[in-house]
């Protein structure tokens, strides 16, 4: 088995809070890989607010949040356990996150460093 | 007794600790035969066994000084230390659960030592819970007090830090000796209350010692109570199982799920949420009959499911989600568990395929006798696979 990070991008800010029913979605989906014992992390959601984001440059140079240059923003990760990237892929694919706000999934083998 | 005399003795001589036990209870029964059961009996038991303790004692120091070894480094010797009391007798208890509960054993002896010595359980009668023999059991107790002795667990005092490093292992212990008996391989009716109940029992001992009493106790107590509550509701007159929609709710026990009520609320003091707060809570849920119940089920089931994955919760889940979203929808999901080896995961197929498919859900059916480990599953899985059957011709 390998493990994939599947890194969750969103357009806008505004998209950002989802609805209690959007909210039940993400988690049936979430619990749907945990039932098949698919989840090696649980992952955490990054918050892209004002004064919690910064990006950090070369010479000192701090900018407010990761959305002043690029659209996208990283919103979260998950890790799955899957024996391929094909099937980590359909697991991406059955996220809610596309129906509801639209956005994209980026999936990535992880290489451990241990 | 036993376990307060282990105190003494060291967990490694439980042997001797048992013999002095039965003893005590053999001289009782002569004793108050003759001369009435004295006013006290508890003391009176106590002052038997002490006074057996240190005679073992001192023939034990003799012997050891006459083969010219020193006294005391086998055994520890008491002195006049040797006091017994309800404080000493509730610890000791305690001591002995944690001793008991302890991972170097797998689940089965834990669970048939608890019963043994946590229980007062005959092998006969382990052996019957288990529907297995003597010899079997036997055997499994010797190599359980084996590993135990290999790992000299001191019984002495619990430390706070002790309790901590073992609290889960116990909890899970008791659980597993709980579902030993809701989910057991016997129909006998009796065997299966008594293990329940010892379940039970033991964990209230934790609640009474303020290191061992965390909303985790509470919240497994509270699960256990939920669950206990439909012990009679689930097999019928026949001794047969019933599954959960066929169940007279009328029969579920009001007390007990009182009682569930109550350690539920006692679980929720603090800002743990564990995997017997979810299992408790889900249990709750099953036992009103609200309209959102399945959708806070499946709500629960998420959370759990993320905690901890097993089999059961994930079926568990599926089977809440079938009552969310229809039993057609759920088919797709439930196929991707790939359980292909657990009888629950093409029982809950053939549940699900039933009005879709009726020749399908049989063979689903089958499949889960096939797999199946006891009886009593099988007769309830054979009846349904049999109804089916019947409404295809």
């Amino acid at each position: 088995m390998k493990e994939f990070a599947l890194i969750f991008r969103l357009k806008d800010i505004t998209d950002f809070k989802p609805s209690p029913e959007q909210m039940q979605e993400r988690m049936n989906w979430l619990a749907g890989i945990a039932a098949q014992n698919k989840l090696a992390d649980k992952g955490n959601t990054l918050l892209p607010l004002p004064g919690s984001a910064k990006v950090v440059k070369p010479g000192n140079i701090v900018t407010d949040g990761p959305y002043t240059e690029i659209k996208e923003f990283v919103s979260g990760y998950v890790v799955v356990r899957a024996e391929s990237i094909d099937e980590a892929v359909e697991l991406a694919k059955a996220n809610p996150i596309f129906d509801q706000v639209g956005g994209n999934i980026e999936v990535r083998e992880v290489l451990r460093r241990d | 007794m036993t376990a307060v005399l282990c105190r003494h003795f060291g967990l490694e001589h439980i042997e001797i600790a048992e013999d002095i036990a039965s003893d005590t209870f053999l001289k009782a029964s002569e004793h108050w035969a003759l001369h009435g059961v004295p006013d006290n009996p508890t003391a009176w038991l106590y002052t038997v066994a002490r006074n057996k303790a240190k005679d073992h004692l001192r023939h034990k120091k003799i012997a050891q000084v006459n083969a010219g070894g020193r006294a005391g480094t086998d055994v520890v010797f008491p002195g006049d230390d040797f006091e017994i009391n309800d404080r000493i007798i509730a610890d000791s208890q305690l001591a002995m659960i944690f001793a008991v509960c302890n991972p170097v054993n797998s689940p089965e002896s834990q669970i048939c030592l608890a019963l043994q010595v946590l229980c007062g359980f005959s092998i006969e009668e382990i052996a019957n819970a288990f529907l297995t023999n003597r010899e079997t059991i036997k055997k499994r107790l010797q190599r359980a007090r084996q590993h135990l002795r290999d790992n000299q667990f001191s019984l002495s005092a619990l430390t706070p830090d002790h309790i901590q490093a073992r609290q889960d292992a116990v909890l899970k212990t008791i659980y597993l000796l709980f579902n030993e008996g809701y989910f057991s391989r016997t129909n006998r009716a009796a065997i299966r209350k008594d293990l329940c109940s010892e379940a039970i029992r033991l964990a209230l001992c934790l609640t009474e010692s303020e290191l061992t009493r965390t909303s985790q106790v509470y919240a497994l107590l509270a699960l256990m109570c939920y669950q206990s509550s439909r012990l009679e509701a689930r097999i019928n007159s026949e001794g047969e199982l019933l599954l959960f929609d066929e169940q007279d709710k009328t029969q579920w026990d009001q007390q007990l799920i009182d009682r569930g009520n109550y350690y539920l609320v006692a679980a929720t003091e603090g800002n743990e949420l564990s995997k017997y707060h979810l299992e408790a809570a889900i249990a709750y849920w099953h036992t009103t009959d609200s309209k959102e119940k399945w959708s806070r089920i499946l709500e629960l089931y998420n959370q759990l499911v993320l905690i901890e994955y097993s089999p059961g919760t994930a079926l568990g889940r599926a089977f809440a989600m079938s009552k969310v979203v229809g039993k057609e929808k759920v088919i797709a999901e439930v196929e991707k568990l790939r359980l292909e080896d657990n009888h629950n995961y093409y029982a809950l197929l053939g549940y699900l395929y039933a009005e879709m498919d009726k020749e399908k859900a049989v063979r689903c059916y089958e499949r889960a006798i096939d797999l199946a480990s006891s009886e009593v599953e099988r007769r309830v899985l054979t009846r349904e696979a049999g109804r089916l059957r019947r409404s295809t011709e």
